[in-house]
């Protein structure tokens, strides 16, 4: 069968907060030019994960994540980076100086999880209107759903 | 007053009453600010928010420069997008983008379908190119599954025609967008003519022309029906000499070259620092397309070239596109020839439910088919990224699973969100005619901006 | 003179009805139905389908409505093609009340009917808690084919004059579903064929 790149498993590291910028700025020494995705998973209502404890050293695991993956156009391949983001401090570094292109994907993380980003040059609300109270995707916002009325229906 | 040469900050004015300074900073010439200086500090996006517009409005005298708005209803801006553009006569100086007129919280909806479902809501994402929203929401599916060594070739090449027949689809909606877009309004009805022999094939194999959730987990809903290799062939037989009008019509025409020629530059080193990806980072001369560097299916076993250009502007892009169908009828054709026999999908009963028939005779079957369509079948705790390329760029897939029939968390890294980054650097300088040819360059789709 | 003074106050329903003015009001009725211009309302997929069904192969320039006017001042039908979320209704809104009487709206596509798929906080569900709608065409995204029955719906609603009485008493709109016409019963020509 054919070598694919997907074949290999995941490069997935995990940072602790007070070491991410500097992660990524000697990630980006050593060649991965482009930060494809910023984003972020809100794990209250998993918190365990399953991650082998060697893998996470002495990290500890907290509610939310913000996941950033960067990709070495020269060296093609990728890696990614997971770093662990207390409730009670949703503050993390703004990667915008080191990857101008994160400035929309670190708004929608604002956003849609109210982790805030230390640096970002703008950081207003970018998919909801602008006075939108809360944070939709946090696993205690609701879909929002109506519940749909037909006769026999399991709501 | 030229457009890209030095404007001085008394031409500018003052504009500290909207609490910004950037409009003091001297303009240099592009070609003379670092690209950190231009996408920190030298402006080309206008970091302002809405109700301070508002606020800025009735305060403004005349020799100030004006912020206007352009969207969200506009017959140009290819959907929803707003686009806030500061003005100073007819030149534009800043432009802040503004999505969230399309949002519909795709990423939430996710977590509530199962991962059989979860194609018929990633697929309304980038509504021109749906086939390919699906095929990497399988993709990663698959790997979390970890079943993405074992799909069947067919399934495979089944993929890869479908994804290449969308990419033509989608590139020609540009160019029917396109040459509206720039004034050459017949190109309209051309595209989408050509565009309905591809998606008359699209209705023969899935059932439906746009939206199709065909490509699913295990590998596609059904068999490709008989007859499909001369619909086929039809559709590579008449495209080529259409190409070709498109060309009298459009890239030798001086009028078009006139309007996309040097509008809407960017540069290598801007592209890659805003996460560009597709037709705008191979614009400016660097060849990177995921099917050729990362391949994923069987990108690997078909021959093509990667369309690069070489000044970065809308014209380049026009003529990537252009050529990358002309490429990807290429791939067809060699996956025609290449076509094996085989299951249509993986024969993993946990995965895939039983063909239609069997429900009727065997239990095991009934309640297989029962489980996977009402609970849906359960992933392994894990996450995974998945990326290919899709007519914009780099689309991916992250899903973090925890064990459930349902992602825990769906997120889509959709390329027209990131490159739409782009679209104040390249209007920087340029006419408001020109923001129009810039904006219809680099082709977002707001489905999959906003999810 | 009394029929002008009548036709000032009340329009056409001022009209006293002679074999003359009858006619003009047929005549009014049906130019209106055989010249209407649609607003450009496209957000999401259904948009494409609606420019495809501009297009060559389904060809609404023969219903007289292959102008898509970007102004509302000059439009007569608001096709709303696409999930409206909640950012964009307050835009939907106003851009019906730019619209001049009389106006009409095609709800195109589930999601703007009734809000689709996606029953969630960011899509208003039906397009017609913000708007009066006349016609419903479902389908996700409904084929051309569906698209032009719903205006040819319309377009036969108008030259009935049903839709403007309605409208005075209620303030709603007509509300009528229509079929789905699905995929692939209708051939286009292909191609090769010529």
């Amino acid at each position: 069968m054919s070598q694919s790149s997907n074949r290999v498993a995941d490069d997935v590291r995990f940072v602790a907060k007070a070491d991410y910028l500097k992660t990524l700025a000697s990630l980006r020494e050593e060649g991965f030019e482009m930060c494809v995705d910023l984003t972020a998973v809100d794990y209250l209502t998993h918190p365990g994960r399953n991650i082998a404890p060697e893998v996470l050293g002495d990290i500890a695991l907290e509610r939310f994540e913000v996941v950033v993956n960067l990709l070495s156009l020269s060296q093609r391949r990728r890696v990614r980076l997971r770093v662990q983001i207390a409730e009670s401090d949703a503050v993390i570094g703004s990667a915008f100086d080191l990857y101008p292109g994160t400035e929309a994907m670190e708004r929608e993380v604002f956003d849609m999880f109210g982790i805030k980003f230390d640096g970002h040059p703008d950081l207003t609300r970018i998919l909801m209107p602008e006075d939108w109270q809360g944070h939709p995707l946090r696993k205690d916002y609701g879909i929002g759903n109506i519940p749909v009325q037909f006769k026999g229906a399991a709501s | 007053m030229t457009a890209t040469e030095n404007i001085t900050p008394s031409q500018v004015g003052d504009i500290t009453a909207a609490g910004t300074n950037e409009g003091r900073q001297e303009l240099q010439l592009r070609k003379d600010v670092s690209a950190k200086e231009i996408l920190r500090g030298s402006g080309a996006v206008l970091r302002m928010s809405e109700s301070e517009v508002a606020a800025l409005a009735g305060t403004q005298s005349e020799d100030q420069t004006m912020i206007i708005n352009m969207g969200p209803q506009h017959p140009s801006t290819h959907g929803v997008l707003r686009l806030m553009l500061e003005l100073n006569g007819e030149t534009v100086l800043r432009c802040k983008p503004v999505i969230g007129y399309l949002h519909t919280g795709m990423e939430k909806t996710g977590e509530s379908l199962t991962f059989m479902q979860g194609g018929t809501n990633v697929t309304r994402m980038d509504y021109a190119s749906p086939l390919n929203n699906e095929l990497v929401f399988a993709l990663t599916t698959e790997k979390l599954l970890g079943i993405d060594q074992d799909i069947p070739e067919r399934a495979v090449w089944i993929r890869m025609l479908l994804s290449e027949l969308n990419r033509i689809s989608s590139h020609l909606l540009f160019m029917a967008t396109n040459g509206m877009d720039i004034g050459a309004v017949s190109m309209m009805l051309y595209g989408f003519r050509e565009r309905e022999e591809v998606l008359r094939f699209f209705q023969k194999v899935t059932g439906l022309r746009m939206n199709h959730n065909f490509i699913r987990p295990g590998g596609v809903a059904a068999d490709l029906p008989a007859g499909w290799r001369d619909e086929v062939l039809s559709l590579l037989d008449a495209l080529p000499a259409r190409l070709a009008e498109y060309e009298i019509l459009m890239t030798g025409q001086p009028i078009w070259r006139e309007r996309l020629q040097g509008v809407g530059v960017i540069t290598r080193d801007e592209a890659i620092a805003l996460s560009a990806t597709g037709p705008i980072l191979r614009s400016t001369g660097l060849s990177w397309d995921l099917r050729r560097d990362m391949p994923y299916l069987r990108y690997d076993k078909v021959e093509f070239d990667v369309i690069v250009g070489s000044y970065g502007d809308a014209f380049d892009r026009y003529s990537i596109r252009l050529n990358e169908i002309r490429e990807s009828m290429r791939i067809v054709r060699q996956v025609l020839d290449a076509m094996p026999q085989g299951d249509y999908r993986i024969q993993d009963k946990k995965v895939t439910p039983p063909p239609r028939g069997r429900i009727d005779e065997s239990m095991e079957a009934l309640i297989h088919h029962f489980k996977i369509f009402t609970e849906g079948f359960k992933v392994p705790e894990g996450e995974a990224y998945v990326a290919i390329e899709s007519p914009r760029g780099e689309i991916a897939c992250y899903i973090a699973s925890d064990g459930s029939a349902t992602p825990y968390r769906m997120h889509v890294r959709a390329p027209s969100f990131v490159n739409i980054q782009t679209m104040p650097h390249m209007m920087r300088g340029g006419l408001v005619a020109d923001a129009v040819a810039v904006i219809s360059s680099v082709d977002p789709v707001l489905g999959e901006v906003d999810r | 003179m009394g029929l002008i003074q009548n036709v000032a106050d009340d329009g056409l329903g001022g009209l006293e009805h002679n074999f003359l003015t009858g006619r003009v009001e047929e005549l009014v009725k049906w130019s209106r139905s055989r010249s209407s211009w649609g607003a450009t309302f496209g957000l999401a997929c259904c948009a494409i389908e609606m420019m495809t069904a501009g297009t060559a192969h389904y060809d609404l320039a023969r219903f007289g409505m292959e102008v898509f006017r970007a102004s509302p001042r000059q439009a007569d039908i608001m096709i709303v093609a696409g999930r409206v979320s909640q950012k964009m209704a307050p835009v939907l809104r106003q851009v019906y009340d730019q619209m001049m009487e009389p106006k009409w709206v095609i709800s195109m596509g589930v999601c703007a009917s009734s809000g689709g798929m996606f029953n969630n906080y960011a899509i208003v569900q039906g397009v017609d808690q913000i708007v009066p709608v006349d016609v419903y065409a479902p389908g996700c995204p409904p084929t051309p084919e569906t698209l032009i029955h719903a205006i040819e719906t319309l377009h036969q609603l108008i030259e009935d004059g049903q839709i403007m009485r309605r409208r005075e008493l209620t303030g709603a709109g007509a509300q009528v579903h229509i079929q789905e016409i699905p995929a692939g019963i209708t051939t286009p020509v292909s191609l090769g064929s010529r």
